[in-house]
């Protein structure tokens, strides 16, 4: 190996990793105690001083998955066994399985608008950022200054007209209009961020395949599409997560049949207080999948997040 | 004979006929795909704000039957710029954007410049601290109201721990003097990672021959940090500071699941304020001039701080 100036020593580098490690572990103890807290019991998980060794239990997935009822210690009693592992859970509380909570469908609609809006942003966005990036077009520049500068508004700003639009339009607490609303929002960091990829592709592919026969629609999908795809896929996971975490428009403007899970899992409430196992199981499911995404494609993510700071 | 393609296809087909085959010029591709994006824009950001404007001039109430709106001039703005409660909520939001600034800032650079020293292991390292900024603030902060439990909470225990202090002689939400800090504390974490991401992106760009030379030239290792790394970094640190800035001046997902805007109004923050006047009181024509002046503000900040940002990337 040859001595460079620059880098730095083996002590250097064993302090500098001593920090980062503290660090990071200081940043994973809320995110791992979410996930403890998951499979306490109620009692454990109000204890003090707080538990770190204790029996697991799923009964604060049951509760997050469906509502329940009290029912006397006579009553009970005379009811058939248990017919699965929840009822099981439930019956040591006194308490019965009346049906599934509001969870299963709020999640729904988040995975729902999430990709949706995801779909859709990538899908016009695309379009545009090709324009954008192949194209002479009048006023270019101020066009994608004009698309940046719609980030820059406080949603707040704008949720009152579009909740007085949406009322009008019938589009208020619907699918479709939570698709709209977010795919604005996203468009301009997916048009910027795949301009940025889709400049990066060489222009004598698309014209060798125009020379070919291949109208510019078809250059357009069969040669510069497969080339941008991992740029596609980057783009889409940032826009993936931020619909997944969006909770400003979704209190302001939905308020049962198209609300997603953050407005809904602070509101997951217990028999006397706060369900803490139930809520804390609830955004285990809601933030495992982003925490998943983010250690499979760091990579990726990484890049996605100083390019798009940087290039501006 | 072997013939190429290309002349086959040029001998093939005549000039006009071409074009046609080719399908639409490139004018009307550019702008099939560019129109519906610009389209889409309009529709939910640029007419909404429009409207905003319009309404920040009427008495409108969103929850009342609009026969009697009437156009108030700028009576609105009159009202909003003497209002006592709305300067307290731009204290809190300036008191907020101060800290957390300066937090992440100190924080975000540290860790970036460590980083860099490409000890083992430091991508997995990196990954882990970049994980709380992709999650949903609204459960985050939902979450962190439970370690901030003075009885049974995981945050007093362990201050506690370590200081001694009775762990529940504190409230972290519940205190007028520490809820603006819990709210802090929480956005620092979140978002400290942000900060070293564009910070380590700046580390990365500078060349290490620039080093080499300032070696050689004996210049200390104190002397290289404030020379070369420090202006170096400094545009792409501007830079996420302005990102930052523009995020928490428009804050509200975090600090309404941890406070809700509480104790009293201590985090009552510019956009909670405005949240309350809109949808709680229902007063429309006030608090959509209210949303102007903040847009105006930040819109207004945001110009005069990336000219800043140009001179220093010039120099």
């Amino acid at each position: 190996m040859s001595y460079s100036i620059t880098d730095p020593s083996p002590r250097q580098k064993w302090f500098a990793g001593t920090l980062v490690i503290l660090y990071a572990l200081i940043t994973l103890m809320p995110l791992v105690w979410i996930l403890m807290t998951g499979f306490k019991t109620p009692p454990d998980s109000i204890s003090y001083p707080p538990k770190v060794i204790f029996q697991p239990s799923l009964e604060g997935y049951v509760n997050l998955f469906t509502t329940r009822t009290r029912v006397s210690p006579d009553d009970l009693a005379a009811l058939p066994p248990p017919a699965n592992f929840a009822e099981e859970i439930v019956r040591n509380r006194d308490m019965v399985i009346v049906g599934p909570s509001k969870f299963g469908e709020r999640f729904m609609n988040s995975v729902i608008i999430g990709f949706g809006s995801t779909f859709l942003s990538i899908f016009l966005g695309t379009l545009a950022a090709y324009a954008f990036s192949r194209y002479k077009i009048p006023l270019k520049d101020d066009l994608l200054f004009f698309i940046l500068s719609t980030r820059m508004m406080p949603p707040i700003a704008v949720a009152i007209p579009i909740f007085l639009m949406y009322r009008t339009l019938g589009l208020s607490d619907t699918h479709l209009g939570m698709i709209l609303l977010y795919t604005a929002v996203n468009i301009s960091l997916a048009v910027w961020l795949l301009k940025g990829f889709i400049d990066e592709i060489p222009t004598e592919y698309e014209e060798a395949a125009l020379i070919d026969g291949y109208t510019r629609f078809q250059a357009f999908y069969k040669v510069v599409l497969p080339q941008a795809a991992t740029g596609i896929a980057s783009t889409a996971i940032f826009c993936l997560i931020f619909a997944w975490n969006e909770y400003a428009f979704a209190v302001l403007l939905t308020s049962g049949t198209a609300q997603t899970a953050p407005p809904f899992i602070p509101t997951i409430i217990g028999v006397g207080g706060l369900d803490w196992p139930a809520v804390a199981a609830g955004a285990t499911i809601f933030l495992l999948p982003v925490m998943v995404f983010t250690i499979l494609l760091r990579k990726h993510l990484l890049r996605g997040i100083t390019f798009g700071a940087v290039r501006k | 004979m072997s013939e190429s393609p290309i002349t086959r296809m040029a001998e093939a087909t005549p000039p006009p006929l071409a074009r046609k085959v080719r399908g639409l010029s490139d004018r009307a591709i550019a702008w099939i795909f560019v129109a519906p994006t610009i389209f889409l824009l309009l529709a939910v950001n640029i007419f909404p704000l429009i409207w905003t404007i319009n309404l920040s001039f009427t008495n409108f109430r969103a929850n009342r039957p609009n026969r009697d709106v009437e156009y108030i001039g700028l009576r609105n703005y009159e009202r909003i710029l003497t209002d006592s409660d709305i300067w307290l909520s731009m204290q809190a939001t300036a008191h907020f954007l101060f800290w957390t600034i300066f937090f992440q800032v100190l924080i975000g650079f540290t860790l970036a410049w460590l980083i860099n020293r490409k000890f083992k292991g430091n991508d997995l390292w990196t990954t882990i601290i970049v994980l709380p900024m992709m999650l949903s603030p609204a459960v985050v902060g939902n979450f962190w109201t439970f370690l901030y439990q003075p009885q049974i909470g995981l945050f007093n225990y362990i201050v506690a721990f370590f200081t001694g202090a009775d762990p529940s002689s504190f409230e972290m939400l519940g205190s007028v003097q520490l809820a603006p800090w819990a709210i802090v504390i929480v956005d620092t974490w979140m978002w400290t990672p942000f900060v070293m991401l564009i910070c380590l992106a700046g580390l990365r760009s500078i060349p290490d021959y620039i080093y080499e030379a300032a070696a050689i030239d004996r210049a200390s290792k104190w002397r290289q940090f404030w020379t070369i790394t420090v202006p170096m970094v400094m545009p792409f640190l501007m830079l996420a500071v302005l990102f930052r800035g523009i995020e928490n001046f428009k804050m509200f997902d975090l600090v309404v699941q941890l406070t809700g805007g509480g104790p009293g109004s201590t985090t009552e923050l510019a956009s909670i304020n405005l949240k309350r006047e809109a949808f709680e009181k229902w007063r429309t024509g006030y608090s959509s001039a209210f949303a102007i002046i903040l847009f105006v503000t930040v819109f207004g900040l945001a110009s005069i701080y990336v000219k800043a940002l140009n001179k220093v990337k010039d120099r």
